[in-house]
């Protein structure tokens, strides 16, 4: 049946009356649906269709006409219903407030014509052509992705310091420049000590004990690992050298970075011997000696790196030391762990999220307790062969790669190194799991929070065999970060977890505890 | 001092290209951040990828090239000087020859609104009695077919023009060219649409005989009317002057008058003539295509320069041609609209994009100005704030911005002009355009009206196309 109602001497724009239109045909038992203004023109259309009847014939040109063609009168009741309240449906406001997200970089720098900065995570293969963008547009560029070639990665960084720019990476994953933290990075004040890193948890661990002894930095900038490989010849860690150099307000000046190649390590020297501003080195595993017999200062923790530093600002005498606290209180802490502990429980088994701090605590217990089997390991012997199986003593970095294939990264997720956890205390040989807790931007906003399943889980599988695993962690990070340190902390120590001040003590901690004391010295 | 050190002394400024995590905790920390919404270069093809890398070493002359592009299109200034039989002005038009929009087309392609309306053009011609000797007349080879864009011309829909048809001519007063456009019929059934009723021609036949001798009389009393003022004003209007000419026509109607007055028309005939314009929102339309050709044709042809002069549709194809490779056209099978049909039809009856009225776009207006006109939105079933949405993601994929044409809700801004294939292959942002609907079979006409996207491949045919040429 065909119904017309006319609404007098009601206006609606043309459009607006199609999309009622265009509403009403998708009620059920509806053939046909018009809703118009009764103009001669209008009138003719329906008229051709058939939906126009007497009623709607004389309608004039300011009434609307709603023309319906339902099954029957319950259909077009309903249907003229649901036009009337379309018609009047309060419009929300959908005002001109509207926020476009820029496409590009060149739109985004329209935006933001002061930009100095900019960070680059895309995949790997598209990084190249936006870091080439970036710094053609005179920009400082942060390289957060990997799977970027080292060829690129000399192109880039050859384009930068012609137009003597910062090109930090690719993989880049900390910088901290100007007091802002960039990619993951903890809240560290403004202060003296300049940071140029080439490992991303090298610097976050760094500044954070600064930060925590009450110092800050100038700059923290980041090279990405490959910079002092052979091939890159570390272009950035020179021009990073150089800039903290030269920079009134930084007044000493840390440098971190696993061993580099020969031919960089002495090429850096050169620099560090011009520098103006004394430089603190601190290249895992390197070789000390020859760094010291060229006079310089080299390190072999992060944690001395730090800590000279901040003597060295402080105009105090850097006194070296196992242990924040006694030595006769880590003994105390040590000996609490290693009664609980039976015989045959004689490894210790690190899980991290960090690559340097699995590193760091690497060459601190190889010292104390011999050969560390990890996927770090640089001797083919010591290697993992399967890393998802752990050997002897044991610490595995499971943000590396072959862990982090198609699932986050461990900072910011921790369901694979919970995994892990548990399946560490359920080896009988076991007796320390070691832990890195890294706080601070990009990281999970409760890590300590996500792992305390996973340490309860193993606590529970080790009573339930008769045992009980010894945990043993620090806390990367500063009261600023966001994740609110002395939470983390409480929530560890509540957990039985022994918290030591930084990852190197907590090493040393771990070797006290699996060697029943036998390591503890001052 | 080095720029290193220089930027120690600055405020922080980032540009945030990736995870978005990472801009959130700059802005946590009261940073300043900009945060891109990155997507894979020309989804993500590595051989589209290694060309765009390879025009970046070109890009100086290229953006050169471009700017002087921007310059000439938005310097034109289109004036609206007479009209005449199309035979007679059209460069290149032939006796026998029939126009139409887009690409070149044989009859065999051509879809059923341009068949229809090439079949109306045969019977006010007086060249076919009736439809079915039309339809042989029009296979047999005797009538030339050639697009109106190879001859400075352009048309709405089908854009079919037959000689005795009259255009209007509109001059470039900035320059020395001009463009020309059939006057618009209306909407409904008529014959851009493919229709070819008695009435549809009856029609013409008035406009050919009343309509288009008195507005040319007008015309001459006027001295020339200036198209680009009328849409620069029609925009500050609520128009965006494709889809929507209410204002523009209005303003049309108000300058016309008294110049129809002051000839020596009579009252009755003055009378028809304002109806007829005063009855059709979309008078304006081809006023504004014609003043759109003037302007886009200035830039046809120039070397190194990757804006698009020409971008219309046949309704079968969607064609393109690029100011820097000159005459080639690079085509693909035209789109759906999304839109609202009048009462009685729906998407099964709508014939694929078509006409030459994107020419609009191609000059800075339409959907490039679509935040001018928020009623237009609603054909999507949009909010006034996707309108603004849409010509702001436009100005991402143009070379610069119109410097007569303002936008008053951002802040006059110029509306993005310069559609620039290289920033469209990178963004994977094609142009929008509006337009009407046509039914896909002859004789129907006008069914809806929507908008859509260009297909992407035109865009990635004519770059490749582009980086071969580069001087």
């Amino acid at each position: 049946m065909i119904a017309n109602f006319i609404l007098e001497n009601r206006y609606y724009d043309s459009v607006c009356l199609m999309q009622v239109a265009s509403k009403l045909k998708e009620e059920d038992g509806l053939k046909e649906a018009a809703a118009m203004m009764g103009t001669d023109a209008n009138k003719k259309l329906m008229e051709e269709i058939g939906l126009l009847n007497d009623d709607g014939r004389a309608a004039g040109p300011n009434d609307l006409i709603i023309a319906i063609d339902g099954s029957d009168e319950v259909v077009v009741e309903s249907a003229l219903g649901k036009a009337k309240e379309l018609l009047e449906e309060r419009k929300s406001e959908a005002g001109l407030d509207v926020e476009v997200v820029p496409r590009s970089l060149d739109a985004a720098l329209e935006r933001e014509p002061e930009a100095n900065m900019v960070v680059i995570s895309v995949p790997g293969q598209y990084a190249r052509r936006e870091a080439g963008k970036a710094l053609n547009r005179g920009l400082h560029v942060m390289l957060f992705s990997d799977n970027v070639s080292v060829e690129d990665e000399i192109l880039l960084k050859k384009l930068a310091l012609e137009k003597d720019l910062l090109m930090m990476g690719p993989d880049c994953g900390t910088a901290i420049v100007n007091g802002v933290a960039l990619g993951f990075a903890n809240v560290v004040g403004r202060g003296p000590i300049g940071i140029a890193g080439a490992s991303g948890t090298g610097i976050q661990e760094i500044s954070s004990i600064i930060a925590r002894h009450g110092l800050g930095i100038t700059q923290a900038i980041g090279t990405g690992g490959r910079d002092l490989k052979e091939k890159v010849g570390g272009l950035m860690m020179e021009k990073a050298l150089r800039d903290l150099d030269g920079d009134p307000d930084t007044e000493l000046i840390v440098l971190v970075s696993k061993p580099p190649a020969e031919e960089v390590v002495k090429k850096l020297m050169g620099i560090i011997k011009g520098c103006c501003k004394k430089v603190i080195v601190c290249f895992l595993g390197g070789d000390m000696e020859l760094m010291k017999k060229e006079g310089i200062i080299a390190t072999d923790t992060l944690e001395e790196a730090a800590l000279m530093a901040v003597s060295v600002i402080r105009g105090e005498k850097y006194e070296k030391s196992n242990f924040t606290c006694s030595l006769s209180d880590a003994g105390k802490i040590a000996e609490a762990e290693y009664s609980r502990l039976g015989e045959g429980q004689k490894y210790i088994r690190g899980i991290f999220s960090g690559g340097t701090l699995c590193d760091e605590a690497r060459l601190v217990l190889k010292e104390m307790v011999g050969d560390i089997y990890s996927n770090l390991a640089k001797e083919d012997r010591l290697k993992l062969e399967d890393v998802w199986k752990s050997r002897k003593n044991c610490l595995v970095d499971m943000g590396d790669d072959e862990f982090t294939r198609g699932v986050p990264h461990p900072m910011i997720d921790s369901t694979m190194r919970n995994k892990r956890i548990v399946q560490e205390a359920e080896d009988a040989g076991v007796g320390i799991i070691f832990l890195d807790v890294v706080l601070g931007y990009g990281a999970h906003p409760d890590i300590a929070g996500a792992l305390l399943p996973a340490i309860e889980k193993a606590g529970k599988v080790a009573e339930d065999a008769g045992r009980y695993i010894s945990f043993v962690a620090s806390i990367c990070g500063t009261p600023g970060d966001p994740q609110d340190y002395n939470e983390q902390k409480r929530k560890l120590e509540e957990a039985g977890v022994v918290l030591m001040d930084t990852n190197a003590q907590a090493a040393r901690m771990a070797a006290a505890i699996i060697t029943r004391g036998k390591t503890l010295k001052k | 001092m080095k720029k290193g050190n220089e930027l120690f002394k600055q405020k922080l400024a980032v540009i945030n290209i990736g995870l978005p995590s990472f801009a959130e905790s700059i802005e946590d920390q009261g940073g300043e951040v900009v945060h891109v919404d990155w997507r894979p270069p020309a989804g993500g093809d590595p051989e589209i990828i290694d060309l765009l890398e390879k025009l970046e070493k070109f890009s100086d002359r290229i953006d050169l090239a471009n700017d002087e592009a921007v310059r000439r299109m938005t310097g034109a200034q289109p004036v609206l000087t007479g009209l005449g039989r199309a035979g007679d002005v059209i460069p290149g038009m032939g006796e026998r020859m029939i126009l139409h929009a887009g690409s070149p087309v044989d009859w065999d392609s051509m879809c059923g609104p341009v068949k229809g309306a090439v079949i109306g053009a045969l019977l006010y011609e007086g060249w076919a009695e009736d439809r079915e000797a039309a339809e042989r007349l029009a296979a047999s080879g005797e009538i030339t077919y050639s697009p109106c864009h190879h001859h400075s011309a352009v048309g709405p829909m089908a854009g079919v023009v037959s000689p005795s048809m009259y255009v209007f001519v509109v001059e470039n007063r900035a320059g020395e060219n001009r463009a020309y456009c059939t006057i618009n019929e209306g909407l409904g059934k008529v014959l851009r649409f493919g229709a070819f009723s008695d009435d549809v021609i009856e029609r013409l036949k008035w406009m050919e005989k009343v309509l288009a001798p008195s507005l040319a009389e007008a015309i001459r009393v006027s001295g020339g009317i200036d198209i680009r003022d009328l849409t620069a004003r029609a925009l500050m209007m609520g128009d965006e002057c494709h889809n929507r000419n209410v204002a523009a026509t209005s303003l049309f109607i108000r300058t016309i008058i008294p110049c129809l007055l002051e000839t020596k028309l009579g009252k009755g005939v003055i009378a028809d003539v304002i109806g007829f314009i005063s009855g059709n929102d979309h008078f304006f339309l081809n006023l504004s295509m014609a003043a759109c050709k003037v302007s886009t044709d200035t830039i046809a042809g120039m070397d190194n320069c990757s804006i698009v002069s020409v971008m219309a549709r046949n309704g079968t194809d969607i064609g393109i041609r690029l100011a820097g490779t000159g005459d080639r056209w690079y085509t693909a099978p035209a789109g759906m609209p999304k839109g609202l049909y009048f009462p009685g039809y729906s998407e099964a009856d709508a014939n694929p994009d078509l006409g030459d009225s994107t020419v609009s776009e191609i000059a800075g207006i339409g959907a490039m100005a679509m935040a001018a006109a928020p009623a237009i939105v609603k054909f999507t079933g949009g909010t006034p704030g996707d309108a603004v949405k849409n010509t702001l993601e436009m100005y991402e994929i143009c070379q610069g911005e119109h410097s007569h044409y303002q936008i008053p809700v951002l802040d006059f801004r110029g509306t993005p002009v310069g559609v620039d294939i290289r920033k469209i292959v990178d963004k994977g942002i094609s142009p929008f355009i509006n337009t009407g609907i046509a039914h896909k079979n002859p004789g129907i006409g006008q069914v809806g009206a929507g908008i859509l996207h260009a297909p992407m491949e035109i865009f990635v045919e004519a770059l490749k196309a582009f980086a071969q040429t580069l001087k």
